[in-house]
């Protein structure tokens, strides 16, 4: 979900670009710089998830995923979804600079807001886990569609229906991001619990939660 | 699938220094992005056009581009002209197509092709490695240029692995379709790209630390500002005046 350049007014340019800026310190104060090529590695890792496309009917969506991102990486998902959307306007032209700010808080600012509110259900039994990360994984996106949606009509008042066209067509990437972040908070509760928030497991003696760059 | 299209070439944005190329995307991105005036946008997308044509980079490739973020420029021009309060310019059957939303959508369309052809011509004509350098002479904080270049590292490992994981389930004859059971398999998929990604992240981080890594962000490369980079500058000093004369002074 990006906002164009070109479409926004000044005033939520620089609100949003302001807004972000102060997060991203945040999330880079939390991130130790040995702490860094582990979630350069995971922030990779999120940027190629967000290229896949999973079909829906006769079309197809990309995954978004920031509610999973929040789950791993807390305050550090401001600066890695800051640095993929750079990476996407250098690659690919999606987004651009002017836009920058306010296109990471509508990604993480939900992707912040779903680690504080779901963390206590995902280390839970499995059904309230179940639960948890489905609702995190749909709100995530709900978030950002609410935020994309305040910044068009902060915009102007001509957005108005342009913005609820754009969070109706989300209702349908709401439902399969949910199905999807359940799945696989259900993959990694198997598998490598150490990396969601709440699971301490010691692994090869190393200090706990090695890759959750939430821990310090 | 994650190429770097534009970044290699031989013309004089190639050789521009890319400190200046950035600092340029920045302002001109800035300015037009503030504009609301016809004659204004129509010269950022003038200037935008000349710029990629300095850059002389394939016409279908660029174009290619264009089309595909060009999606939510096509959303608003769906909804947009029909649902805005004013005067009607024509009806077609029971809907009014009001003059100032079709206005509206054509500044915005201009606007946004213009920003991101300067940035097809003056971002994307340099590798990321290159571009995170020149931010971090740009004072942008270590950390983070650090971040951008070790996720710009692994991005083309990740997914070479993606595509494993793909081509593995595809021999099982894994087909994607609307069920559950293929957003279960991309959702499993996604996970274990995490957990071999967590996994590569501790072992960078050991070989790092074995290598002498501290924490600091050391950058080697130094760039030359050269004769030609002070013309640039100057005359893409003189493009955004343009820009701002026409935006804020009633000329035309």
């Amino acid at each position: 979900m990006h906002i164009s350049e070109g479409v926004l007014s000044a005033p939520v340019l620089a609100g949003g670009a302001a807004f972000a800026v102060a997060a991203t310190a945040v999330g880079l104060k939390k991130l130790t710089s040995d702490r860094i090529p582990q979630a350069g590695v995971l922030s990779a890792a999120f940027f190629v998830a967000s290229l896949v496309h999973v079909p829906i009917g006769p079309s197809s969506m990309h995954l978004i995923l920031n509610g999973i991102v929040g789950l791993l990486l807390g305050w550090a998902a401001f600066p890695v979804i800051a640095v993929a959307l750079v990476l996407q306007a250098v690659l690919f032209q999606f987004g651009g600079i002017t836009s920058l700010g306010v296109n990471t808080l509508i990604m993480a600012a939900p992707a912040v807001l779903c680690y504080y509110l779901f963390t206590p259900f995902i280390r839970k039994g499995h059904a309230t886990a179940m639960a948890g990360a489905f609702a995190c994984g749909a709100l995530a996106v709900l978030f950002s569609a609410l935020i994309a949606a305040a910044a068009l009509v902060f915009t102007g008042e001509a957005f108005m229906e342009v913005s609820m066209a754009l969070v109706g067509a989300h209702v349908v990437v709401m439902i399969i991001e949910g199905i999807i972040t359940m799945f696989c908070v259900a993959f990694l509760r198997k598998v490598d619990p150490s990396l969601l928030p709440g699971f301490i497991v010691r692994r090869r003696g190393k200090q706990a939660g090695h890759a959750g760059v939430n821990q310090k | 699938m994650i190429s770097e299209t534009f970044a290699f070439g031989d013309s004089p944005i190639h050789r521009m220094d890319p400190r200046l190329r950035v600092a340029m995307a920045i302002f001109f991105s800035i300015v037009t992005a503030v504009s609301n005036r016809f004659p204004a946008v129509c010269l950022a997308l003038f200037m935008a056009c000349g710029l990629l044509g300095l850059a002389r980079l394939p016409l279908r490739p660029v174009l290619n581009r264009l089309f595909l973020v060009n999606g939510l420029v096509f959303f608003i021009w769906l909804v947009m002209p029909w649902t805005y309060q004013g005067t009607p310019l024509f009806t077609l059957g029971p809907l009014v197509i009001a003059e100032e939303g079709v206005r509206l959508c054509a500044l915005i369309t201009i606007k946004s092709n213009a920003i991101i052809l300067a940035l097809i011509a003056l971002t994307a004509t340099m590798p990321v490695a290159t571009l995170g350098h020149a931010l971090h002479h740009l004072r942008v904080p270590g950390k983070l240029v650090h971040l951008l270049l070790m996720t710009y590292r692994y991005i083309f490992v990740i997914e070479t692995e993606y595509q494993q994981l793909m081509r593995a389930a595809r021999i099982r004859c894994f087909k994607p379709g609307t069920n559950l059971h293929t957003y279960k398999t991309f959702a499993y998929l996604v996970g274990m790209l995490f957990v071999r990604a967590a996994a590569r992240g501790e072992r960078v981080h050991q070989a790092m630390i074995c290598r002498g890594f501290n924490g600091k962000f050391i950058c080697l490369h130094d760039f030359s500002f050269r004769q030609t980079d002070r013309a640039w500058a100057a005359a893409m000093g003189i493009g955004l005046i343009g820009l701002g004369v026409l935006e804020w002074t009633p000329i035309i």
